[in-house]
Parts: structure tokens; sequence; C-alpha cells
């Protein structure tokens, strides 16, 4: 195996594209490690991007915020203006493992490693979040819930990577919110995860809506029909209940020793209209 | 010399102080050699090969590629571990199951190993290595392993205890019962019944440090292995019969133990690494991975009970009876046996009857985890407990109080009962601030009781002292718990010097005569004795040489706060001699001063408690929250009330895993889904609240300082008290463990439609 660390985005991007066996970027590498050493996975080459510079930051502009690839959640949850921004991004990213694990792991890992029950992808797509990829041909930039494709594939082509993710800039009256379903109460896996995002009219009616699930279907889902049951309304029972109705639609989840279907299912909704109440409350709805 | 045994009551100078463990500044800085932290000149790596199958023939293992590989010393399978046991079934049971012979018995089962070079060239050496598996039928469920047409586990296993014996094989290796009087006369003076059955799933104990040893043994037959353990010398016997070495030839040395619980009683994979070791002439590291820990070792049984109780209406019961199911793995065992025989010790009862039933299943060997089967039995019983209890119109703690056992029952399981502590415990819990606790919205408290019978057994103990009058304590019962803080306050006590003079030592298999292992609670309560025996044997000789530097009669010289001293006003003139000034004289007094004991520490001391629970419960999620535990134990004599607390938190946070989360689970291919801590939830430190605790001491009578066992009881009443107070909370009652968040939302979803719909 080799192991390289690049000090730009090109050489990176070069490395990957060259390598005759597997490839694998290495960000906080709490994913990457663990399959490497139960042998899951052999990589003929690792890259390690947290020696560029542009993966190590996280900026504030007019449009939003740009997170860089290599940033650790810990350093999300240190940094005021994205808590006040997006709350229920950086509470999902500050949700992964432990403080051992949030010191090293990373958003763009979280995404890439394609878990359905990674739980800061329904968050950043319920925000609307967007992933700017490098790679040999150049650049582009694709929503976030483009990447992941299934359980542990992505629609990134070879030699392609992750250089940041951006958020942007929230309307006002708008919040967010993410709740997951773990039997313990840390070091644990989604058995469900629900992101909500919404933008409060004068009128304190909800305006715009995303609704997302994780661990209920091969990938997370966005599902606009919870996102129009709360739409125009001031979360009324009525409302919620339609959105946790609409939820359950959603899922198509596995039985397996994390849970039932039955039990996802129901759970799903639960989480969906608890999440919408706390987004609701940031947005300044009350 | 004979020493007496029988409980005096003294007053204590150090005995229940609190001192810093002699270990623990090892532990917390790293320097603490585990088991897998000793290294060999030339060691070599070795790997098992374990089964992907739950049963299976094993038509063919070829091993040629593997040998071939460069880097490989030895490859061994059956054929290296041949059947020396002499007819002994229990024997050959350990050896099959440290490597199968001819089937595959569960997933996980282990059929070939290799040493080699690195951990990569043994890792490649596995994969070279080609078995030739026909897939047989299997059973992993306990109520299907007893139906008449399960697959057979196990084609030599008879059902013992029936009468006649049967001829054809069975899934049910032992059945037997216990009891006394007329349980359906008793039935019929009740006023109230109450039937229910109940499941427990399959649990492991989880210690943090997998299963590790180093082994060498050389071409002349002597051999050395180091290796954690819960008993050395255990582990040199099993392997020395299962090798063919001669007992003194192989020395043991048990490393520092990262938890046991039980599961480090037996040799697993210790043989295998002897065996290898022989056979490329190298010494061999085997380190388990937390998935051979899981898969191949010895988890508890998961367990199908069926309980009745009666009572009066003034709330005497008058019967009770339970049929207890208990797998005991793909060999067999005594887990049904025991269960039956704890299910009703907390209780007087004139009409009790107890079935229990050993049943072979295609999961791993199932070994002891703390008060091994009782928890279980004690979930089934204490949740009919409480139901009965709501029936009768009673507080279950009252109700309990009413038909606690006492000293002169006999207990359902046989002997009769000398001083015990299930009725103080109860008054205890009655009285403890936790009871009048305000309880919110979804939440409920629970309360449950529980019995173990704690064991003595075999112990060998050396005491001497330094030429500078500091002393070394050796003994061989591995420290698990904090022993070795508890034997050096006892032998400073019987000493008179102070605690920071005495060095406790765990010795290796050849510096000490047999121990046996550190189960059934014994560590302190038998090496305790034989360590209160070895310092009185020293100061015995103390005395002698006091008197033989006065010239006195040693009669005339008793022993006094660490100090020689002589009786009488006839000798006040002649002073006094410490330990100290005895120690350094003894080069010319005759030679070192050293006590010694040897004993059969019979008389352990049964043990009681009972827990009080409360939890909230997420109505819509089926989470269930701990908010407050409270342990109350007898411990006849808490030596360090540290460890003793240590013991009584540590069984509570088990067994709140056990009733909440933690489960083996099996896929329909017989395979264990979730050989991992991720998937395999023990609590976390943020699942559980502060674990309160209360020591009572009721004396033991048959130990010199009251002693009772203390390890192993506290694990008996979670299960039920976490599942009365679940109970409670969400308002249905909860009959299957783990009470994981999809079983108690089921159970509240079907209370409503049950509710709508009746
Ligand atoms: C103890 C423990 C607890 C955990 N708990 C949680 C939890 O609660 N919730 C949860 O969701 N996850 C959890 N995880 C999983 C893991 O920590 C997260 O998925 C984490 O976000 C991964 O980030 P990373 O930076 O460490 O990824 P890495 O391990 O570095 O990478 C993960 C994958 O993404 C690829 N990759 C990384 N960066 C890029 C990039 N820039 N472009 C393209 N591909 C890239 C890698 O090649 C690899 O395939 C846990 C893991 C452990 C070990």
């Amino acid at each position: 195996m080799r192991y390289a660390a690049p000090t730009t985005t090109r050489e990176a991007a070069a490395l990957i594209a060259k390598a005759k066996g597997r490839a694998f970027v290495l960000a906080g590498g709490t994913d990457l490690l663990v399959r490497m050493k139960i042998g899951t996975i052999e990589p003929e080459l690792v890259v390690d991007i947290k020696r560029i510079p542009a993966t190590q930051s996280i900026t504030k502009s007019a449009t939003g915020f740009r997170i860089g690839a290599g940033v650790p959640t810990a350093a999300m949850g240190e940094n005021n203006a994205l808590k006040k921004a997006w709350p229920g991004v950086v509470e999902a990213a500050n949700l992964i493992g432990s403080d051992q694990i949030q010191n090293r792991c990373t958003i763009v890992g979280n995404l890439c490693n394609a878990s359905p029950a990674a739980d800061s992808v329904p968050a950043l797509i319920a925000a609307g979040a967007k992933a700017a990829i490098v790679g040999p041909r150049g650049r582009r930039t694709v929503a976030v819930d483009k990447i992941v494709t299934g359980p542990g594939t992505t629609s990134l082509k070879k030699g392609e990577f992750i250089e940041a993710i951006t958020l942007p800039r929230p309307p006002p009256r708008s919040g967010d919110a993410y709740l997951r379903f773990i039997p313990r109460t840390e070091m644990d896996i989604a058995v469900v995860g629900a992101g909500v995002s919404l933008t409060l009219g004068p009128n304190g009616v909800v305006k715009k809506a995303r609704v997302t699930l994780g661990a209920v279907a091969p990938t997370v889902v966005l599902v606009p029909a919870a996102a129009r049951a709360i739409t125009g309304t001031r979360l009324e029972d009525v409302a919620l209940a339609k959105l946790a109705a609409a939820c359950e639609a959603a899922c198509n989840p596995i039985d397996d020793m994390r849970g039932t279907i039955e039990y996802r299912t129901e759970v799903a909704g639960v989480l969906a209209r608890r999440a919408a109440k706390i987004a609701y409350q940031r947005a300044g709805g009350n | 010399m004979a020493h007496d045994t029988s409980f005096t009551n003294q007053e204590f100078k150090v005995i229940g102080t609190r001192p810093p463990r002699p270990d623990g500044v090892d532990k917390v800085t790293g320097r603490a050699a585990y088991g897998a932290d000793t290294f060999a000149p030339g060691q070599l790596v070795g790997l098992i090969l374990r089964s992907p199958h739950a049963h299976a023939q094993i038509r063919k293992i070829d091993t040629s590629r593997a040998e071939k590989l460069k880097g490989v010393k030895a490859v061994i399978t059956s054929d290296d571990l041949p059947d020396l046991t002499n007819g002994d079934r229990a024997m050959l049971d350990i050896l099959e199951n440290c490597m199968a012979r001819g089937r595959a018995l569960y997933d996980g089962h282990a059929v070939a190993a290799v040493a080699a070079i690195d951990a990569e060239t043994a890792r490649k050496a596995l994969k070279l290595i080609k078995v030739d598996y026909k897939r047989l039928p299997h059973v992993t469920d306990v109520d299907e392993a007893v139906k008449p047409d399960a697959p057979i586990v196990q084609p030599y296993v008879r059902t013992a205890g029936v009468q006649p014996p049967p001829t054809k094989a069975s899934n049910i290796s032992q059945i037997s019962e216990f009891g006394h009087g007329d349980v359906e006369a008793g039935f019929a003076q009740a006023d109230f019944i109450v039937e229910e059955s109940y499941k427990t799933e399959q649990t492991h104990q989880g210690y943090i440090e997998p299963h590790a040893c180093l082994a060498s043994v050389g071409p002349d037959g002597q051999g050395e292995l180091w290796v954690t353990t819960q008993g050395h010398f255990t582990f040199r016997n099993q392997c020395a019969a299962l090798l063919g070495m001669d007992v003194a030839k192989l020395k043991v040395t048990a490393s520092e133990i990262g938890g046991g619980f039980g599961g480090k009683t037996h040799v697993w994979m210790e043989p295998v690494a002897l065996a290898l070791s022989r056979k490329a002439n190298r010494p061999v590291k085997v380190v388990m991975s937390r998935d051979e820990v899981f898969r191949a070792t010895g988890p508890t049984s998961s367990t199908s009970v069926d309980v009745k109780i009666g009572a009066k209406k003034n709330g005497r019961i008058t019967a009770a009876t339970a049929t207890l199911r208990y797998q005991t793995g793909a060999f067999p065992g005594i887990w049904g046996m025991l269960g039956a025989m704890t299910a009703y010790a907390c209780y007087d009862l004139k009409n009790v009857k107890t079935v229990g039933y050993n049943v072979l299943v295609n999961r791993p060997k199932v070994a002891a985890y703390r008060a091994p089967s009782a928890p279980m039995a004690a979930f089934a019983v204490e949740s009919t407990i409480d139901l009965l209890a709501a029936k009768v119109g009673m507080e279950p703690v009252d109700f309990r109080i009413k038909n606690a056992a006492k000293k002169g029952t006999k207990a359902s399981y046989g002997p009769t009962y000398g001083p015990i502590g299930i009725g103080p415990t109860l008054e205890a819990v009655k009285n403890h601030p936790h009871m009048r606790a305000r309880l919110g919205k979804n939440q409920g408290r629970g309360m449950a009781c529980g019995f173990w019978f704690n064991f003595g057994g075999q112990t060998c103990t050396d005491l001497n002292i330094g030429v500078d009058g500091t002393v070394n304590l050796t003994v061989g019962t591995v420290d698990v718990g904090g022993s070795r803080a508890s034997l050096s306050l006892i032998a400073a006590e019987e000493l008179g010097i102070p605690y920071e003079r005495i060095k406790c030592n765990v010795a290796d298999t050849s510096s000490l005569g047999h121990n046996d292992t550190t189960e059934g609670s014994r560590g302190t309560f038998s090496s305790g004795m034989a360590t209160i025996f070895a310092a009185r044997d020293a100061i015995e000789v103390l005395r002698e040489r006091a008197a033989q530097t006065w010239e006195i009669d040693v009669k005339d010289v008793k022993w006094e706060g660490g100090r020689a001293v002589p009786k009488g006003v006839r000798h006040s003139n002649l002073g006094t001699l410490t330990l100290e000034e005895l120690a350094a004289a003894s080069p010319n007094t005759g030679g070192p001063i050293a006590g010694h004991n040897e004993v059969v520490a019979d008389g352990a001391g049964v043990s009681f408690a009972s827990h009080i629970c409360d939890v909230e419960v997420d109505p819509e999620t089926g989470a269930t929250k701990v908010l407050r535990y409270t342990v109350v134990q007898d411990a006849g004599k808490a030596i360090h009330p540290d460890y003793v607390e240590g013991q009584l938190q540590g069984g509570a946070a088990q067994g709140i895993g056990w009733a909440l989360n933690e489960e083996y689970i099996y896929g329909k291919d017989g395979r264990l889904q979730n050989p991992g801590f991720l998937d395999y939830r023990i609590p976390v430190c943020s699942d559980l609240p502060f674990i309160d605790t209360e020591i009572l001491e009721i004396p033991n009578p048959n130990h010199p300082y009251g002693v009772r066992g203390v390890g192993e009881t506290s694990i008996v009443p979670p299960l039920a008290a976490v599942g009365n107070a679940v109970s409670n909370a969400a308002n249905v009652r909860l009959t299957h463990v783990p009470m994981s968040p999809p079983r108690i939302l089921k159970a509240i979803k079907n209370r409503r439609s049950n509710a709508t719909t009746g």
C-alpha cells in the first residue's frame, strides 16, 4: 500500500486518477481505517487530503458557508456563525461517534462513505448543501443529494474527490434541526434519522420546507410530500400528523439487527414531527 | 496447623478502610501487563480459521498450500490434538470446542490454526487452507431445539435425569428437579394465581480485554503459558491434560486481567497456542479479535421460562413452580440446573417445584457469566412476584417481605439457611429515600431481589517477611476486582502493621500449590481466609523468635499492635520487639520468617440483594432511560468498601445493559449477526445514572471476619428490577429481555390496540 499526502488539489486528483489499484481519499479516517483494519478493503493507494490548505477551513461569505473537506466536525461545533445559521447541520455533525471521533471525522467522509445511516447527510440535504468536486477534468458543483447512489456507492468519477461542502446563507426566519434514534445515548448507528429545514412567512406560517429521512432506504430520502404537509401551516397537530404519515409512506427500510421495518417506519414519523417542531421554534415560530 | 474458621466478632483497625489499590498506578499509566503484553524472542503470530457455518460436516481440510507459504512455521487441525482424555467426555468437549473434530458445531468454531512469522503471513495462510464443508441442518433457538424433530447437535447426548434412561439422542442433555412440599395442594389453597412465560436472549460478559496468550513448548516437553485468565491453575491442569504434558512441567503465569466475569474460567484457544508452539518449536502468541471473542468464547444462555405462583389474600405464597429451559451451546452444561436451583432461593415456600432443562443448540459453548443462570430465573420469578403482588393488592416490597426466606428456612434447592440477608435488604429498600423519590409522566419504579450461592474451594497462600519488615503476600487467586488490596488489608490487620508495608503478588503455577479459579465470588473469601491463617502462622514464628531472643517461654509472648510483647510483670523489663526488629534479626535467629496456609474454604456464605430502579419510557419510540438505581446487598463484611461498592455497581451496570439492549442476534443461516461492540450494545457511560449502593453486613458464621462473596449477586436482580420499572412506566408487562426499543414499542402498541378492541 502507498500513502501520499499532497499539498495541492491538483496533485491529489492526479495521484488518484493515475492509481493502478484501488485508491482512497483519507479525510478523518474514522471509516476508512476501520474498514482497512477489518480487511474489507485493501487499498493500493491512500491519499491524505488534510495537507491541502483549501480543505482545512470554514469560510463565511455573502452567499453562505464553505466547509473544507478536511475540517473535523468538532471545528464545526466551535464555529458560532455556522452554528447560528445552520444549527441542525452542526448538531447532526456533532452526533457522530464521540469527542474523539469528532476530532478527526468530516462531513465529506460521512457523505462519501455512503452509508444510508450517515448522520450529517439528512441535515445537509435538508439544508440544500452542495458539493464542490475536483477531478482530472476540472471542477463541478452538484447538490449533496446527487452524490450517494446506493449503500457504499457514489456518483464520483475516477480521480474525482470533494474539496468542500457549501451551504447557502439561510433566508431570514429560517431554522433547521436533525434528530436520530439510537438505542443508546451515543456511539451508535442511527436506526432512523430525520432532518427538517424550513423558512417561515412573516405570519409564522411555513413558507418553504425540506424534510429528509436517513436509515430508512438505500440512500437518504428527500420527502417532498412531507414538506408539502407542513407548508402553509403553523405545525398544527393535523399538519404534524400528515407530515408523519408522509414520512412513513416514504420509508423503504430493511429488517435488520438494528431495527425492524415496522419500527423504523413508525419512528421515522415520530422523529420528523419532533424535528419539525424544533426547526419551527428555531425559525422563530411558536 | 488447623485453624478455626468460625466468625469471631472482633474490633478492626484497618479492615473497612479504603486505601488505594496496589495495582492502580500501573493500570492508569499503562504499565500493567495484560494478556497480549508478554513477548518472547522469536515469537510467532498464531491465527485460527473458524467455521462460517452453524453446523457442518468437515469432509476434508487441505492445509498443503498454507504449509508451503514462506514464513509459515506450523499449521494444525484436530489431527494435532489427539484425544488423550481417556473417556472423560467433559474434557473431550473442551478439546472439541478448542478445535472441531469432524463437525463444525457453531458459527465461529475453530477448524484449523496457523503460526507464522507475522500477522500478514498468518492471514494469507488462513486463506490458503481449503475446508470442504457439507452443511447440516442447524438449530439456534432454545424452544426450537427441544422439539422432537429438531436437528441433533450432539449425537452422543442422551437425556440424563429421566427414567428409564433414553436410548435416542436428544438436545436435552439433562432434566433436573428441585423443591419440596405438594405444589398442587398449594395451588388449591391459593386465592390468586399468576402464570406467565418469559424469554431472555443470549448475552456476553463483554470484558474489554480479549483472550490472549503467549505459549512456548520446548522439544523436551516443558512449557510455559502467559495468559489472561481467571484461574491459571485450572488452565494449567486443562492444558496439560489435553496435550499430554506433565502438570509440573507446564508453568502458567496469569497476566493482569481486563475483565472475565466467568468467561475466562476455562480454556478456549490456549491448547491451540500450545499445540502450535509444540509443532513450530517457537513461542506463539494468539490474540483473539473481538469478532472471535463474541463468536467463539462462552456467552451465557438464552432462556425460556414458565412461572406459576399462587398466594392467599393475606399475601402468603402457597405454591410456586417454574420450568426453565436454558441453552448451553453446542456442548452439555449445567446452566438450566443452576437456574432451577436459584429461581426461588429468596423465598420461604411450603410448596415449591422447579424443573431445569439443559438444552444444546448450534451456538458457542456457554460459560459462566457472573452468578451464572440466576439473573434469567430471577427475571421470570421477580416479574411474576410483581404481578401477583398487584393481584393481592400489596406493595411489591411488602409482599416480598412477607414471603422472604430467613434463618431456618428450607431453601427451594435443598439446604436450610443460617443467618441470611434477604429480609434486611428488603427492609433497607422499604426505608430507602429512593422509594420516596417523585416519579413524573411516563416514569416507573421497579424492584427485585436476587440470590447467589457463592463458593469457597481450594486455596494456598504464602506470606514472607523481608529483612526490612515489609511483607510479600503471595496468592494464587487471580485478582479480578481488587482482591490484592483486600488481601493486603487482611494481612495488615493480622500482623498489626500498616497496609503500605504489604505487597501482594499473584504467583505463577510453579510457585504455589493449587488454587481454584477466581469464580463464585471466592477470591477475597477463600484467599482472605488463607491469608488470615498464613499471617497467624507467621505470628507464631515471630513470637518464637522473640521468646528465643528474650530467653523466655513462647507462651509468655503475645503479639499486639505489630510487635511481640512479653506477658506479665515478671518480664516487664524486656520491652517489646517490633516486626521490623524481629525481621532484621532473622538471619541470626533461624532464618527467614514466613507463614503458609492451604485450605479448602468451605462455608461460603450465601448472598442476597435487593435493587430499586426508576426509568422513563418514551411511549413513541420505546426508548428507556434509567433515572435512578439503588443496590442494597449483604456483604457479610466489607473488607475494602470501595471494591465492594465497585462490584455492586458493576453488576448492576451489566444487568441494566442485559435488560435493555444486549443480545446475540442470529440470522436464519445460524450465523451471529452482531459480533462487535457496535451492534452488541453494552451500556456506554452516558446510558447509566449514578448507581447508589448500600452495604449490609450480616456476618457469615463460617469465616473469621464474617466475609461473604460479593462479586456476583449484584447482576441477579437488574433484569427484573428494570423489567418491573419499564412495565410500570409503559403500563404493559414486558416478558422478553432485552427490552429493546422495538420490543417495548410493540408491547405498547399491542396494549393500545387491545384496549380499543377489548
Ligand atoms: C466509533 C465510531 C463511531 C461512529 N459513529 C458514527 C455516528 O454516530 N454517525 C455516523 O454517521 N457515523 C459514525 N461513524 C462513522 C464515521 O465516523 C463517519 O462516517 C465520519 O463522518 C467519516 O468521516 P472521515 O472523515 O473519518 O471519513 P474517512 O474514513 O476518511 O473516509 C470515509 C470514506 O469517504 C471517502 N472520502 C473521504 N473524504 C473524501 C473526499 N474528500 N472526497 C471523496 N471521498 C472521500 C474515503 O475514501 C472513504 O471511503 C462512526 C465511526 C466510528 C469509528
